[in-house]
């Protein structure tokens, strides 16, 4: 009787199955609608927008809020591409560095024995309740403090330490078997190769999964633009965006405010899409029983 | 011995950056909660004051303030956090396909963080007869007039809600799923042989044992993107404080102290206070959570 019952993964549909579908599929609908709801408002002509009763799906889909968004970054003097060009530099920096230094600093407290590991892993931890907007104030003084403030290392400096993205790369790291470790240390592996040879092809899913992290936390960030650089030619598409989108009360501006919505929030989407197959299908293969 | 200062190169870099942006801020906080600045004077010290005027003469702070943002945290928080294991590990029951696609719909509204988030929200919710949210009600005949869901203050906390929940299914979602996948399908058969024979004796006794990395990270990831999201009532209001507090949270509480009225060791002294929060409710989870594992 109980190997009937439905099992985790399984390989075939079975109507065992239809039981979860039955509530996942319209949660999931219902979930969508406001993503739905952006795609269609980024794409509504004027009338559309101004129609009442309101229409929640758009019927003549247009360019024309993306083409008022792109006017008016021509306004301002700095090009629309300026912003995108700095959110881009920074989120890939952001990304690269902080998965090579929490990746690092997860193997060293993973697999490597000192002393004061206990400490500094009680420390992180402790860390990973940390919410930056609570200290908002301190942060400012300590990045003036460094003299980075109003250059792309403001950016990309702080954001750098993610207690989030250690703690995951190193609880994955954690099931890396050690016999693995030793072996490869017998034949004469020194910390660095172990490193970047051995752990850090089987924790790939940790590290893909701790760069998304991170970059949704970077391309959507408006902290470091608002406070930390004063440059408007430093600034971010998120922080543009932003601007945009909470000066526009009018019933116009919605649908500018729409498909900034969608511009920012799209390179995320796919980014994920791309980066979460990958994560499971290394998973599925990565062999961590 | 050469091999015992090894791991110094590897953990430097990171903890350099730690120590800067994360130890010496929360460090600062704590200091300057004992002081009376308003960030251009020095800083001067003025003992315990700071904290008894917190506990006993704001009364925003006791009366609104921390009710809201109690409410908020264990409702988005803990709310999120078993709803994000509960589809985790539905999810976890249905072949490739449909779990990844069903998967991406129900992660995707995490990734919309932002304002320009809360515009595409406050067009929705917006107060006349021409918002979505009302329009859609008075065609259903739910309502007659119009509800003023963002500025008057009545709903803007259960629209924060709603708001909060939606976007809880974060990372510890995609956690929690993949270290549901990646149990040892063994187990589950070694369960059944056992006299396992329903599936919530399967959950308690294979599943969350199995996963203990995953659960206590996706909890941690709960709490934290529930006090980083606190921002949203005054987004959503597009006011600092909210129309009657209603949504007021701890969050915009420093804010409000800090860059509106320039009270710095005041708004220090609410910072210790939210860090202290935080940190209580992971003790409670941690607690909760080794307690299910036993």
């Amino acid at each position: 009787m109980a190997l009937k019952m439905n099992k985790v993964n399984p390989s075939h549909f079975d109507k065992s199955q239809v039981k979860f579908y039955v509530f996942l599929v319209p949660l999931a609908i219902f979930m969508s609608l406001p993503i739905v709801f952006i795609f269609n408002h980024a794409f509504k002509p004027m009338d559309e927008l101004f129609a009442f009763p309101p229409r929640f799906f758009v019927v003549r889909p247009t360019l024309d809020n993306f083409y008022n968004l792109f006017s008016q970054s021509n306004l301002s003097g700095i090009p629309i591409s300026r912003y995108f060009f700095n959110s881009l530099v920074i989120t890939f920096l952001v990304v690269l560095l902080s998965v090579i230094i929490s990746s690092m600093a997860g193997f060293a407290l993973s697999k490597m024995k000192f002393r004061s590991k206990g400490k500094l892993l009680e420390i992180n931890n402790l860390a990973l309740m940390f919410v930056p907007v609570a200290v908002m104030i301190p942060r400012y003084l300590v990045i003036n403090f460094t003299g980075i403030t109003d250059t792309y290392l403001a950016h990309v400096l702080p954001a750098l330490a993610l207690p989030v993205g250690l703690f995951l790369i190193k609880q994955f790291m954690d099931q890396v078997p050690d016999e693995l470790i030793e072996a490869a240390t017998i034949d004469g592996a020194n910390e660095l190769q172990i490193y970047r040879k051995i752990v850090v092809p089987i924790v790939k899913p940790a590290l893909v999964t701790a760069a998304i992290l991170i970059f949704q936390q970077v391309w959507n960030d408006i902290e470091a633009s608002s406070i930390l650089v004063t440059s408007e030619s430093l600034r971010t598409l998120a922080f543009y965006m932003n601007t945009l989108a909470s000066n526009t009360n009018v019933v116009a501006g919605q649908g500018v405010a729409a498909s900034a919505s969608l511009i920012m929030f799209l390179p995320n989407l796919m980014l994920f899409i791309l980066l979460y197959s990958k994560v499971m299908n290394t998973m599925a293969h990565s062999g961590l029983k | 011995m050469k091999e015992s200062k090894r791991h110094l190169y590897f953990l430097t870099p990171y903890a350099l950056l730690f120590t800067l942006f994360i130890v010496v801020p929360v460090l600062m906080a704590i200091a300057l909660s004992f002081t009376n600045f308003n960030s251009i004077q020095t800083p001067n010290f003025v003992g315990f004051l700071n904290y008894i005027n917190l506990l006993t003469q704001d009364e925003i702070f006791m009366q609104i303030v921390l009710p809201n943002t109690i409410v908020y945290a264990v409702i988005v928080g803990i709310g999120g956090y078993i709803l994000s294991f509960l589809l985790a590990w539905s999810l976890a029951h249905l072949t490739t396909l449909p779990r990844t696609l069903l998967a991406l719909v129900i992660y995707s509204p995490s990734m919309t963080a932002g304002v320009a988030m809360a515009t595409v929200w406050r067009i929705l919710f917006s107060g006349d007869q021409a918002g979505y949210i009302n329009s859609f009600l008075m065609r259903l005949g739910a309502i007659t007039e119009p509800v003023n869901f963002l500025s008057s203050g009545d709903y803007l906390m259960p629209v924060m809600i709603v708001v909060g929940l939606w976007s809880s299914m974060g990372v510890g979602f995609l956690a929690m799923l993949a270290g549901m996948l990646n149990i040892d399908e063994t187990l589950y058969e070694a369960g059944a042989i056992d006299g396992i024979n329903n599936k919530f004796q399967e959950m308690f006794y294979i599943t969350i044992p199995s996963m203990k990395p995953q659960m206590l990270f996706g909890a941690v990831m709960a709490v934290v993107s529930t006090f980083q999201a606190g921002a949203i009532g005054v987004q959503l209001s597009e006011a600092n404080p909210t129309p009657r507090y209603a949504g007021q949270l701890m969050v915009n509480h420093i804010e409000d102290y800090g860059f509106i009225r320039y009270e710095m060791g005041y708004a220090a002294t609410v910072s210790v206070a939210l860090l202290l929060i935080i940190y209580g409710f992971s003790v409670i989870a941690k607690k909760i959570f080794i307690e299910k594992e036993a």
